[in-house]
């Protein structure tokens, strides 16, 4: 780990390089770079429409930048289809909470570990031992996430009946199986109500100091944002307004401007 | 929330659905077993005849549910891939001279591989649309074993005749029960192979693809490569059967193999519970005898008789076999607290 961290010396673990977005004849990202640095909180912040989703999208590779670059550890991402994100360690979590609604809380962390594991239809339909394995190899980990998380109580229940802070919860043991280095947390807050999003800033600063992952946290939240970030990048008209520490861009006009001021409103 | 959050992980006696409602329990699998390997003893030979041809369709059904409960995608085409199993063994047999017993994997092999291809155009579709592009294939299946070109092999419209294998080893048993127990044997082997794949990585990844198919994708699921191989598993299966099916019938022909065929097996998966493989026996059982059942009742009225039987499992027990498993589970288990 610290070997890693020597070699990675100053080099940012995910860099953003002047990433653009055109649909149509619509620019949904201009220009847009920042750096990731290995265990910080970036908060992503910006109005509706600011190009936050774009630009987590273009991260998990469900879109593609009309020019510029994402470099994850100095190589470029952007020619990997979307499965193939989850193998060089960048995690994620969905606005509304997608999990896979008929399975049991277990088997949907066991379906985070499918980067991490390897099989084939013969091998597991015979259940041969080295499939057995790997699977309890896989067993042990989901389990140690899931006492993590505190979800062992209900590994075996379907997650559709569960409530919904209970469901994003199980999706970050989801991503936490994928043994990511960086997640990327796509409002996590949003219809949490004021204790949960408080609940839930611990836990992702806990998951940052515990798990030694890097976190992108992109949220409309801005208590969430300011009290856990260590960076924040606001955006705004697809461009980036501010860039610092929560309280640099809390302080900028500009920010306030346009998201502060046109919040209140 | 997080009061009730605890109160949800304190209470998972609340669970509404069952932990394992892929499988029987123990007890229940041994029972079945026991019951398949023993009624043959003591009944006629048509009898076991239609007993192979449980099992058989069993399988063809399993296969669809795989392919339905497991990833999610719909086939109205199973008939061409189990004719495709069926025109494999029978050729095999009667023209290459080849062991019966031997025809079956390269069957399964050959579904397999056609599944697989099949599977690839059938990508880009996805709900009804992927249904009418396989009913397509099966419309145009038995028109295709009829073609001219093929006739040398296939025997065109006539089709071909298939010998019934005798025991081997001398075992003192008669071709029907020979060919029941070697169907069982097959049958156990897939059942068995399929639970262990849906259970598995690789059955994770199909259920995953089924239920969400962005999210699958974010965890690094291929969905392209396990939506197409469960199109191969299914019609590998399927293939399978038919090649079973073209030895007990000893016949193969085009018409035997029409959308017909495709649409009782989908009905079968649907009366048994889409995604609960052991349903697949009980919705074999609804397709092979509820049309006699509806003929003895009415002899002129037999689809209409047939119909309203239909209607009746769908409106009371609309989750198939599997919700009376479900209900006839909790009732034992209310007996056994009393």
């Amino acid at each position: 780990m610290t070997q890693a961290q020597l070699a990675q010396g100053n080099n940012p673990l995910l860099a953003v390089r002047d990433v653009s977005v055109v649909f149509g004849g619509i620019i949904a990202l201009n220009g847009v770079s920042f750096d990731m640095r290995s265990g910080n909180i970036l908060g992503l912040i910006g109005p509706n429409g600011a190009g936050k989703t774009t630009l987590f999208n273009c991260l998990s590779r469900l879109y593609q930048p009309s020019s510029g670059d994402i470099l994850m550890e100095g190589k470029s991402i952007l020619s990997r289809p979307p499965h193939r994100i989850a193998e060089i360690g960048i995690g994620r979590t969905f606005q509304n909470v997608a999990l896979f609604p008929n399975l049991s809380v277990i088997d949907n962390v066991r379906v985070g570990a499918h980067a991490r594991t390897s099989s084939d239809i013969v091998s597991d339909s015979l259940k041969l031992a080295w499939v057995r394995r790997g699977e309890a190899d896989m067993n042990k980990k989901v389990h140690e996430i899931l006492a993590y998380l505190d979800l062992e109580s209900v590994a075996h229940t379907v997650v559709s009946g569960l409530p919904f802070g209970t469901q994003k919860r199980v999706e970050l043991g989801r991503a936490l199986a994928a043994d990511p280095k960086i997640l990327l947390l796509d409002e996590p807050a949003g219809g949490l109500n004021h204790e949960e999003v408080y609940v839930l800033g611990d836990l992702i600063r806990k998951i940052r100091d515990e798990r030694k992952i890097t976190v992108l946290l992109v949220e409309h939240h801005m208590g969430l944002v300011m009290s856990i970030a260590d960076h924040v990048v606001a955006l705004n008209f697809g461009r980036k307004l501010a860039e610092g520490t929560p309280a640099q861009v809390q302080a900028d006009p500009d920010v306030i401007k346009a998201y502060l001021g046109s919040k209140d409103q | 929330m997080s009061a009730a959050e605890e109160v949800v992980t304190e209470a998972p006696a609340v669970e509404a659905v069952p932990k394992r409602a892929m499988t029987l329990g123990y007890g229940t699998s041994l029972a079945v077993l026991a019951a398949l390997i023993l009624i043959p003893l003591f009944v006629k030979n048509f009898i076991i005849f239609q007993m192979t041809m449980l099992l058989i369709y069993g399988l063809a059904v399993l296969a669809l549910n795989i392919l339905t409960g497991g990833s999610g995608q719909f086939s109205l085409g199973q008939s061409a891939f189990y004719a495709v199993g069926a025109y494999t063994s029978a050729i095999l047999m009667e023209h290459a001279g080849m062991n019966y017993a031997l025809t079956l994997p390269i069957a399964g092999l050959i579904c397999f591989g056609f599944g697989f291809l099949f599977g690839q155009p059938a990508l880009r579709l996805s709900g009804v649309y992927l249904a009418l592009a396989t009913f397509a294939l099966a419309t145009a299946m038995p028109q295709l074993l009829k073609l001219g070109y093929f006739e040398h092999w296939t025997g065109g419209v006539q089709g071909l005749v298939v010998t019934k294998p005798d025991a081997p080893f001398g075992l003192p048993m008669g071709q029907d029960m020979w060919l029941y127990y070697f169907t069982l044997a097959v049958s156990i082997a897939i059942y068995v192979a399929s639970v262990n794949l849906l259970r598995s990585r690789s059955g994770r990844a199909f259920m995953a693809i089924r239920d969400n198919e962005i999210a699958a994708s974010a965890m690094g699921v291929d969905v392209a490569l396990y939506k197409t191989l469960a199109f191969g598993v299914s019609a590998g299966i399927t293939g399978v059967a038919g090649g079973l099916g073209a030895i007990a019938v000893q016949f193969v022909a085009p018409d035997g193999y029409t959308i017909t065929l495709a649409i009782s097996l989908f009905l079968g998966m649907v009366v048994g519970g889409v995604g609960w493989l052991p349903g697949s026996i009980v919705g074999s059982a609804f397709i092979i005898f509820v049309p006699n059942i509806a003929e003895s009742i009415s002899k002129g009225l037999s689809g209409a008789v047939f119909g309203v039987l239909l209607f009746l499992v769908i409106f009371l027990v609309p989750h198939g076999a599997r919700q009376v498993a479900i209900v006839a589970q909790q009732l034992i288990a209310k007996l056994k607290k009393n």
